[in-house]
């Protein structure tokens, strides 16, 4: 966060805590790459938002970028979200430093964005696609799944975020779980009071408790892997 | 209100690259706004139609893109300032009144957005709309950020009025689909109402006219080159003695690309925001300065042909590349690391050592192909046709939307897809040179853009096929847009009329017309043999609302169903006929998925044990 930035913030009526505004340098960031990758209708677009969000309060510069033609539809939906300085709003294989996965196969699948430095987050609850209950595919064993991915990537987070979901009241909040665990590996310049704003002020108001109680029980099971 | 609307300058928000560009019309002081919906462009239309429930903006879900175009020359020709906003091959659509507008040009600042989609996310091609500027020989634009996004959709506001003729602005699906923070600017008063000066001499374009107007307009043409050569739209970045030229998204990877390869001190960039007519004494100063060019655009090579040009005319002959073998593809998108891999070989910079880890003992993963949602009353219409036919050779032209889906297995309702409204008059085709049965679908809003030519075409000439209307009573594919079949009353909106499709196929003359509700699937299949049977045109009006949108008006009341497991035989005729999400295996056996079930009932009326119930609460 550059002075200039944060001063011409808060000229605009924004009252945030300064904590907010908290440890980047002041004129060079480093730039962090993160995947996320969904099933149609699990949620990721909103919790990219909230992780957008979150970045403009802290005054994070950050680039987005998703495919979403087809999220009702039951097919794979990608968001990329460049933060720091960089321009680029999509991130090309193997430049992740980040991954989440709300879906085990989909975690494979996409496994050619990852690096050996990445820090893998997947959830452990499958939704296999049609084509496997038809006979025109195998799901792979969750097993074989965690196995590849710790073995690939430097650190592995996997755990079963619906479960965590149904606890925090509500099958829905599977984003946020995945969000509060996302938080915890500290790889994104995103503070956890950042996005418990963003979560209390973007995420529709119904939603809110359910979903700071996703974030923190995602954030708490994060820490234990 | 609206937060397109926030009149609070200097504000920073998070927006989606097609908030900004409507941001940025509304700031420019657009009045007047007409679109068909077209992904990646639709949410541009979507906050224009938001926001005129709220406001004095027009806009109107226009029937096509054509008729968007047309309503909107005649504002932007009162003095009123317009956009039209369409995807890519909406442009095709629009293409006809587009060329001629040229030559009228506008009183009024008009903009005309496409959004190209290389990579074909949602699209049947990846045409190249840079080129629709030179065949019209009118200005484009094309920014390459989000935050750019608005700032060029009100530069392009005024370079209209400065030339007297519409702009297009270009973008692509990674400028529509990204999300960046933008600045809010100040908004212009909108001027909603103007007046029509008659000009014959401009307007009404007979060819003695023409003849004066095509000199206008390449004059015009010269003119918009001088500005583009001004233009801070065009603008070069750092130094060296090798350059970049680029456009668009790839900007950004050209700058991120430069940085990692350790060169921004050795390749200077020429950015190119105002791509037509291409700034030839902009071009030549920069690549007179280097010794080595590189055209960095996705797409056809609509710059680097140009960039040739320039350096053969003057007697240039440093090496000017873009692509070919080794360098870009004319295919797909771009993405950062290509770029930079491109630049570090044909500049001879050290790469970048690739970090990806090895997926080569990776299981294959099967395959998620997007499908019809579970209760989806396409579904139900596909798999009555199926049972209506059986034995017949037939085959089934069909159309835009998402039935297009129908092509997979084992639904296989899908031979030949050609573009919007197609379905229809290629059905005159294939049954007028085959002995085949044809049947084709059209969905309801595509049978209005374009369908229904195809259909008066064919009773005329007095063809012989079964056109099946999807009419699910709204715009489904590109997200639950009103078309002139829908109910606006049921939508909440007010002032509308509504288009009824049975009236109106029985006006053009078509003999043998039914309409079925595709749920029950005894009474869609006799009523679909019929009109199979009937010799000349039929049409059959599968009249049932898309799920999603029924469920957004809270509609749907089917009861869920399952499986009972003690009745099951596991014929598996449920799961191997119709494909429905909700259906998933355990341990060999069929269940379904209650969350996902919506109760369409198809299932249960296939199976023969009659083991698929309600389930009971």
């Amino acid at each position: 966060m550059n002075d200039t930035g944060h001063a011409r913030f808060q000229k605009n009526g924004h009252s945030l805590r300064h904590n907010l505004f908290s440890t980047q340098g002041d004129t060079h960031m480093d730039t962090k790459r993160l995947i996320i990758v969904a099933v149609g209708g699990q949620g990721n677009l909103l919790a990219s938002r909230v992780l957008g969000e979150a970045a403009l309060l802290q005054g994070i510069p950050v680039h987005m970028s998703e495919i979403h033609g087809m999220a009702q539809r039951g097919g794979v939906v990608e968001s990329s979200i460049v933060f720091g300085d960089a321009e680029s709003t999509i991130i090309s294989d193997g430049e992740a430093d980040v991954f989440v996965s709300f879906e085990p196969s989909e975690a494979l699948r996409a496994l050619g964005r990852c690096k050996e430095e990445t820090v893998t987050i997947t959830n452990l609850s499958p939704l296999p696609p049609f084509t496997v209950a038809i006979g025109k595919g195998v799901y792979p064993e969750i097993d074989k799944v965690t196995e590849l991915l710790a073995n690939k990537t430097r650190r592995l987070i996997a755990f079963d975020a619906v479960k965590l979901a149904e606890e925090a009241g509500n099958v829905l909040s599977v984003n946020m779980v995945l969000l509060g665990a996302l938080i915890e590996t500290g790889v994104l310049p995103i503070s956890a009071d950042a996005i418990r704003e963003a979560i209390s002020t973007k995420t529709k108001k119904a939603f809110v408790d359910v979903n700071l109680k996703a974030f923190e029980l995602g954030f708490a099971e994060a820490a234990k892997h | 209100m609206h937060k397109l609307l926030t009149d609070n300058p200097g504000q920073k928000m998070l927006m989606l690259g097609n908030e900004a560009i409507a941001r940025g019309a509304i700031e420019a002081g657009v009045a007047f706004t007409a679109s068909y919906p077209g992904t990646p462009s639709s949410e541009i239309s979507l906050n224009f139609f938001q926001m005129s429930k709220e406001s004095d903006l027009y806009f109107e879900y226009s029937i096509n893109e054509k008729v968007s175009v047309e309503v909107s020359a005649a504002a932007a020709n009162c003095g009123v300032r317009s956009m039209c906003v369409m995807k890519h091959v909406g442009m095709n659509v629009a293409a006809d009144a587009l060329l001629t507008l040229a030559y009228i040009g506008v009183t009024g600042g008009m903009v005309i957005l496409t959004a190209d989609d290389p990579f074909m996310f949602s699209s049947q091609n990846e045409q190249d709309n840079r080129y629709y500027g030179k065949l019209a020989g009118l200005p484009v634009l094309e920014p390459s950020s989000v935050a750019e996004a608005k700032e060029m959709t009100k530069q392009a506001f005024e370079l209209s009025e400065a030339l007297g003729e519409p702009v297009i602005l270009r973008t692509t699906t990674r400028i529509n689909h990204s999300t960046g923070v933008v600045e809010l600017g100040e908004i212009t008063e909108r001027k909603t109402k103007g007046d029509f000066t008659k000009d014959p001499m401009r307007c009404v374009t007979v060819p003695a006219v023409s003849r004066g107007l095509h000199v206008k307009l390449l004059a015009n043409l010269d003119k918009a080159e001088e500005i583009a050569c001004t233009s801070p739209l065009n603008k070069v970045d750092g130094s060296g003695s090798l350059g970049v030229i680029v456009n668009g998204v790839s900007y950004s990877y050209v700058k991120d690309g430069l940085k990692d390869l350790g060169a921004t001190d050795k390749v200077k960039i020429l950015r190119i925001g105002f791509s037509n007519p291409l700034p030839k004494a902009l071009v030549l100063d920069f690549i007179k300065g280097c010794d080595k060019v590189l055209v960095v655009e996705e797409g056809e090579p609509f710059m680097e042909e140009a960039v040739k040009a320039v350096a053969q005319e003057n007697g240039l002959t440093l090496p000017i590349c873009g692509k070919g073998e080794h360098l870009f593809s004319r295919l797909y998108e771009f993405d950062p690391k290509m770029v930079r891999n491109v630049m570090a070989s044909y500049f001879e910079l050290a790469p970048v050592p690739s970090q990806s880890v090895d997926t080569s003992n990776v299981p294959e993963i099967p395959n998620r192909p997007p499908n019809l949602c579970a209760g989806c009353s396409h579904r139900a219409t596909f798999y009555a046709v199926k049972q209506a036919t059986q034995g017949m050779d037939v085959m089934f032209p069909s159309d835009i939307g998402c039935y297009t889906l129908g092509f997979m297995p084992p639904l296989a309702t899908g031979d030949f897809v050609l573009c919007m409204g197609a379905s229809t008059s290629t059905s005159a085709g294939f049954s007028t040179v085959t002995d085949k049965k044809v049947i084709s679908f059209v969905g309801d809003s595509t049978f209005f853009h374009s369908g229904i030519m195809g259909l008066m075409n064919a009773v005329f000439n007095n063809h012989n096929f079964t056109l099946v209307i999807l009419d699910n009573r709204i715009t489904g594919m590109t997200g639950h847009q009103p078309n002139p079949g829908v109910d606006m009353d049921e939508m909440g909106f007010e002032g509308y009329n509504s288009i009824d499709i049975e009236g109106l196929v029985k006006a053009a003359g078509v003999k043998h017309v039914s309409v079925v509700r595709p749920y029950n699937l005894k009474k869609s299949i006799a009523a679909i043999k019929e009109a199979v049977e009937f010799e000349g045109v039929s049409v059959v009006i599968a009249k049932e609302k898309c799920t999603l949108y029924a469920k957004s008006l809270k509609q749907l009341t089917g009861k869920k169903f399952q499986v009972n497991p003690e009745k099951c035989k596991n014929h598996r005729d449920c799961i191997d006929t119709i494909a429905c999400p909700a259906f998933t295996t355990e341990g060999g056996r069929v269940r379904i998925n209650e969350d996902m079930c919506a109760g369409c009932a198809i299932c249960a009326q296939i199976c023969p044990e009659n083991a698929i119930l309600p389930v009971k609460k």
